[in-house]
């Protein structure tokens, strides 16, 4: 299904410097997996080396954060909006 | 330099110490670097080393601030025993290069202080505040 991916200032610079990108895939992993297709590491910096969503990334289908859902097999479906939101976070040490 | 004023810089050190001795964070929007309106926002972390916004918090934030047509100028949190510079985790976890980052501490609570950085890819460069 075709969904607007809307990439954060930090990556945007892998996908030729746009603010959204269109995707397609049945599930948020797929989209993901495309996405790489078309823009090589750009997987690597949402999902870590098993294949999860890094803990500092967050994704959003619409308005829901994709941990509350089922994570990358949420299902997209056509017009969704996805939303990658790097962590605000850090620590006094 | 970055113009915080005093209004909001009381308002970073008052969301401190009401969190403290944990971390507390939040975000600063605005216009052509005047700030519109500070939002204070969840710690999931509840501890005095380390923060993580509220995800869901954080996407309404960035939410209402697209809406308003205002920009994210910056994110703010506080370090309770440690001075106002990025640690190592702070560096190493600054996502957002397009905003500055504040930190206030409380390492002499009499006297707090607010500082302010950018930090992308690994640098950290100081910006100097005006009140």
């Amino acid at each position: 299904m075709p969904a607007e991916v809307r990439i954060p200032s930090l990556l945007q610079k892998l996908v030729g410097g746009a603010k959204t990108v269109q995707a397609e895939g049945q599930t948020v992993g797929q989209i993901i997996d495309q996405l790489e297709a078309k823009y090589p590491d750009f997987k690597s910096r949402v999902l870590d080396e098993n294949g999860k969503l890094r803990l500092f990334v967050n994704i959003f289908i619409n308005d829901e954060d994709i941990r509350f859902l089922k994570e990358l097999e949420t299902p997209v479906a056509d017009g969704d909006t996805i939303t990658i939101l790097p962590a605000v976070a850090g620590g006094g040490k | 330099m970055f113009h915080l004023g005093k209004r909001y810089a009381d308002e970073l050190v008052s969301h401190a110490k009401a969190e403290a001795p944990n971390e507390c964070c939040g975000i600063l929007a605005g216009v052509e670097g005047r700030i519109t309106k500070l939002y204070r926002a969840r710690n999931t972390e509840n501890s005095p080393l380390r923060y993580n916004l509220d995800p869901r918090e954080l996407f309404r934030i960035v939410k209402e601030i697209e809406a308003k047509g205002w920009e994210l100028l910056g994110i703010y949190h506080s370090h309770t025993h440690t001075e106002a510079y990025p640690s190592a985790t702070d560096i190493e976890l600054a996502l957002w290069p397009e905003a500055l980052y504040l930190i206030v501490s409380l390492k002499n609570p009499e006297e707090a202080t607010i500082r302010a950085f950018r930090i992308a890819a690994g640098q950290v460069e100081e910006m100097a505040i005006s009140g």
